[in-house]
């Protein structure tokens, strides 16, 4: 039960002169349960990388396998493959479109030919699980808040019963304490359901304290592949693609080479704030 | 998908085509349109062949792509032909069935087929070569005069060239739009016309909803830049007639002479 991808390569608009290759030979395996944080400029090709892994878009060449099933052997569902592996795209806006919240996350469980009572349970679930008020369920989905719109939009994808949820962009637009709320709720829908997640950003801080494992895309290939703490300690390599590490790495680096004896791979704030008073204490 | 539409596109690369004043571009499109109706004999339309030929071959845009543009009208194009080959009273050549070709059939078939491959490429190496903002551009100063008559000319050309400009913006969204609700099971693509009508309904809610705020959002910033009309607007690039323009329309004149004095002979 996992993602494996092998040797995927994309090109888009192969035949004009506008040929760009937006993926480059990559390999990945996801295992089951993990959550995974996807990290790349604009333009590295991770938006693209996760539209391969539920078939919206065929890899020029290469495979994509999804427990143990080739995704484009021509006998594969890619209709089941789709409920899933569930992508939330970046704009909530591109999805909303029902009279009130309920039944536009109805939408998703409907489409898999589930009975009513089945699909109304399912939306209210997952509308409970993205922590959404139920004062806001009969409201339509144009007249929520940015961070509102983007929980119903995530619901919509969840009712759906994913085992892999993939999230572009999540936090995009969002003050810095939705994006808090966003991404605690997303932390504990995957501890609670054990569900693979796979989150995109191209903001360190974002994903630092949440995820097992950060892959870092640049120019359509990976560049790193490890725990946080690993990728973090490229940081000088990181800025030169134009990204960059959380802050407190910065600060433990600076702290490290003034003299204080601290652990400089601290990922998280209270982290950090541990080895600092431990460094002061000893 | 929907990518894939070259016709009216614009093809980025330099030519001396590119760089002509697309007030020439335009007259000289009508023109070679007008011209191909005139003519009456096959010299006519070799001369308007030899010409367009010529032209996409100054302009420097691949010919693979222009035909690429031709897909789109494939359809019009074969039924054009058919209704012309069968339907014409004549000489009978071959009779099938019910359905008889005659001779007069042939001819205006073949005509109209090549009139109208010319008519799309021609009108196509137009577009391909000239930016949309240019083109409108270039229609708001040609049809200046027009402005006698109280035709709203600058309105008129801004319309265009944010509809213009707005295409590929929605073309994009609708992209998009379609991934995500695919991504929720939505099918675009089986039932009955009936099903499938209904299922554009995720589609074109978003969809509209979004080009109503695009729209919105824009008026609000050409607002905000104290846009209040073409009265005493003046360009950053005026349209000034160069050199090249001038040979240009010399050129155009001598095809248009020469097809359309050679093309309506009788033989």
């Amino acid at each position: 039960m996992s993602l494996i991808l092998d040797h995927v390569n994309y090109i888009y608009g192969a035949d004009t002169p506008l040929a760009v290759k937006a993926l480059d030979d990559i390999c990945l395996t996801i295992p089951d349960g993990q959550f995974v944080g996807i990290i790349g400029h604009t333009g590295s090709g991770k938006s693209t990388l996760m539209q391969h892994l539920n078939g919206l878009i065929r890899a020029s060449s290469g495979h994509i396998f999804f427990n143990g099933e080739d995704i484009y052997h021509k006998d594969f569902d890619m209709k089941k493959l789709r409920s899933r592996v569930g992508l939330v795209f970046q704009y909530p806006e591109h999805q909303l479109f029902e009279i009130d919240v309920f039944s536009d996350v109805c939408f998703g469980p409907k489409n898999l030919g589930l009975d009513k009572k089945e699909t109304e349970l399912r939306a209210y679930d997952a509308l409970r699980k993205v922590g959404l008020p139920d004062e806001l369920f009969y409201q339509s989905p144009f007249e929520l808040s940015g961070g509102q719109k983007r929980r119903v939009a995530i619901a919509g994808v969840l009712a759906m019963k994913p085992e892999v949820l993939i999230l572009d962009e999540p936090t995009a637009g969002l003050d810095p304490k939705g994006r808090d709320e966003i991404l605690h709720q997303i932390k504990r829908l995957q501890t609670e359901t054990g569900m693979t997640i796979l989150l995109v950003s191209h903001s360190m801080e974002d994903v630092a304290e949440y995820v097992d494992r950060i892959i870092v895309m640049n120019r359509g290939s990976i560049l790193y592949d490890d725990v946080p703490r690993q990728v973090f300690s490229h940081y000088k390599e990181l800025e030169e693609v134009g990204l960059a590490a959380p802050q407190v790495t910065y600060v433990l680096h600076e702290l490290k080479r003034r003299g204080l004896d601290v652990d400089v791979n601290a990922t998280t704030i209270e982290e950090a704030a541990d080895t600092v008073l431990k460094a002061l204490k000893g | 998908m929907l990518r894939d539409i070259t016709l009216g596109q614009y093809y980025q690369t330099d030519s001396v085509l590119h760089r002509l004043d697309p007030r020439v571009k335009l007259a000289g499109t009508l023109l070679y349109i007008i011209s191909l109706f005139f003519f009456r004999n096959f010299i006519g339309y070799t001369i308007a062949a030899v010409f367009l030929a010529m032209v996409i071959k100054l302009s420097h845009v691949p010919f693979k792509f222009m035909v690429k543009g031709m897909k789109a009208i494939l359809f019009l194009l074969l039924i054009t032909v058919g209704f012309n080959l069968f339907l014409t009273p004549g000489e009978p050549l071959v009779t099938l069935w019910k359905l008889t070709i005659t001779r007069e059939g042939m001819q205006t078939a073949f005509t109209m087929a090549v009139r109208l491959m010319m008519l799309v490429i021609g009108s196509s190496v137009m577009t391909l070569t000239t930016t949309p903002n240019n083109l409108t551009d270039g229609m708001e100063r040609g049809m200046r005069p027009l402005k006698v008559f109280k035709v709203p000319v600058h309105e008129v050309a801004m319309m265009m060239s944010i509809a213009l400009r707005f295409i590929p913006i929605l073309l994009e969204e609708t992209d998009k739009i379609m991934k995500a609700q695919i991504a929720r099971g939505a099918d675009f693509e089986s039932g009955n016309l009936i099903r499938r009508a209904k299922a554009l309904v995720p589609l074109l809610v978003p969809l509209f909803i979004s080009a109503f705020r695009r729209a919105n959002d824009l008026a609000m910033a050409m607002e905000a830049r104290c846009y209040r009309g073409g009265e005493g607007r003046t360009k950053m690039k005026p349209l000034i007639y160069q050199r090249r323009d001038r040979i240009a329309y010399l050129c155009i004149l001598a095809y248009l002479a020469a097809s359309i004095g050679l093309g309506r002979i009788r033989i």
